[in-house]
């Protein structure tokens, strides 16, 4: 059932956009009017974008749920910060979008920039990343950690040595599964940083950029000459669903390595 | 009068509002084999735990009393928890080697502790001998650990644990996941190592506490009921509790 309507949907892309995708529309800038030309800034945006999302989102969210699972004795205020990270992940990601703007743009001055949208993005990631990874954390049996700690070493280097490298499957699998979610996420960068158009490809993190799903979204709902443009839009979106699929088959390739290791 | 290695007193044990260990008081003597036994749930593995101090993870476990290694006091908060179970190594129940190769297994307990780079090799070579190991793995150290057999994998632990030089090696039941013949290794194994260390062994099984232990201290509820040379313990106990435990009239 699930499958077939995932067939549907991804045969009805596929087959109005893949004849607008070729070489030219990946790697060309948008021409007159976005009618013509190609998507490469926001691909390089959308690359960019995740980025950022990544360098914030992985090391405080993993550092968040090591802390969490290994070191934080169970006490109301644990209980309490699960419970928020729990809710955190409930949240709508316009109302991210709406904190990002606050925060980051106006508090810290990053300005509308794909600094400001990757942080936002980052911020939704986070409760995902530290739930993922606390799972994955809790898989590895007590008598692991034993195995070190009763050789004398810390429970820092039991941690380094032994439990982060055999979770490193389960946290890898789930880091990069939000952050192909993150990708596709487009309400959290409207106010941050996304432009619908902007000249060249962004080069740093204080310019605007133009994201994938973001661009999609306006040549389907926004553009004065839809009709003309929705060869492109379906085009987009089979170019973002691509990306996507890519991150989430290095997920499986890493899950499926590191189990056939043990 | 023996030479004293490890010895607990007035010891007492609270997980939350339960209370596990009552009273202990109990003297291991230096190179012997001391087996603990006991009915499931009577302490005997806490208190092995509590020597090398795996409680002090545990939010909700407090301890009162003394815990002594020669003179160091082992429940005293300040002595480096490192140390001390560098010097009171332990193997467990279920075999737990390292998600590494054999030869790293080793290695690994010798790098934590800044052990020579050189002395490396032959030590961990050394180990694996004093294990009966080295013949069977020789020629595939860098082989995973979690390749070997289970009788294997728990020789490859006590060779871990033995290669730091410790001076007590505490077992928790080493032996209950394991078939008789990688068991008689086992206690082969302990019954030569006991020359070079202080062993206690937590085990279940009769037998096996009369073929390896010079000493046997039963205990029941949380209490040590009885503590005696071995051949004292199965043939002629002092205590009720005890004839009744030893003859397999309960437990």
């Amino acid at each position: 059932m699930v499958c077939t309507f995932l067939g549907v949907i991804l045969w009805d892309i596929f087959s109005k956009g893949l004849p607008a995708l070729s070489w030219n529309f990946i790697h060309r800038y948008p021409t007159e009017g976005m009618t013509k030309g190609g998507i490469l800034p926001a691909i390089v945006g959308t690359i960019l974008l995740t980025f950022i999302t990544t360098l914030f989102a992985v090391p405080f969210g993993v550092a968040c749920a090591v802390y969490l699972n290994e070191y934080a004795k169970p006490s109301l205020l644990t209980n309490i910060i699960r419970a928020s990270i729990r809710n955190l992940a409930g949240i709508p990601s316009i109302i991210y979008g709406l904190f990002g703007l606050a925060l980051f743009v106006q508090t810290f001055h990053f300005g509308t920039s794909v600094l400001s949208a990757g942080l936002t993005l980052g911020l939704l990631s986070l409760p995902y990343i530290i739930t993922t990874t606390e799972e994955a954390l809790k898989r590895i049996p007590n008598s692991m950690r034993e195995a070190t700690l009763a050789l004398g070493a810390t429970q820092f280097e039991t941690i380094k040595d032994v439990v982060l490298p055999k979770a490193l499957p389960g946290i890898l699998t789930g880091v990069i599964l939000t952050l192909s979610r993150a990708a596709g996420e487009t309400a959290p960068i409207l106010f941050t940083g996304v432009a619908f158009y902007i000249n060249g490809v962004t080069t740093s993190v204080n310019q605007e950029f133009m994201a994938l799903p973001y661009h999609l979204y306006m040549l389907s709902t926004q553009h004065s000459a839809i009709e003309a443009v929705r060869p492109l839009a379906y085009a987009t979106a089979v170019v973002l669903i691509l990306l996507v699929f890519i991150l989430n088959i290095v997920a499986f390739i890493i899950r499926y390595k590191y189990r056939t290791q043990d | 009068m023996e030479n004293i290695k490890l010895s607990a007193h007035n010891l007492d044990l609270h997980f939350g509002k339960k209370h596990v260990l009552k009273n202990i008081n109990i003297d291991f003597p230096k190179n012997q084999v001391t087996a603990l036994i006991g009915p499931s749930g009577c302490g005997k593995s806490t208190l092995l735990r509590s020597f090398n101090r795996m409680h002090d993870l545990s939010a909700d476990a407090k301890l009162e009393g003394q815990l002594k290694l020669d003179d160091l006091d082992i429940s005293e908060k300040k002595n480096s928890v490192t140390d001390i179970r560098r010097r009171i190594g332990m193997v467990f129940q279920k075999p737990n080697p390292l998600p590494k190769s054999i030869y790293d297994n080793l290695a690994y307990a010798l790098n934590i502790h800044n052990f020579p780079k050189k002395d490396i090799p032959q030590l961990i070579e050394n180990s694996l001998k004093e294990s009966f190991l080295w013949d069977e793995v020789k020629d595939e150290l860098k082989k995973p650990a979690v390749k070997l057999s289970g009788g294997q994998q728990q020789r490859l632990c006590i060779a871990r644990t033995v290669v730091l030089r410790p001076e007590v090696i505490l077992m928790d039941e080493p032996c209950s996941a394991l078939d008789p013949i990688s068991t008689s290794k086992i206690e082969e194994l302990i019954i030569k190592l006991k020359k070079d260390y202080t062993i206690v062994i937590v085990t279940h099984n009769m037998q096996q506490a009369q073929r390896i232990s010079d000493k046997v201290a039963f205990m029941y509820l949380g209490e040590l009921i009885e503590f005696d040379a071995c051949d004292n313990i199965f043939r002629h106990p002092q205590k009720e509790l005890t004839k009744n435990y030893v003859g397999g009239h309960f437990g």
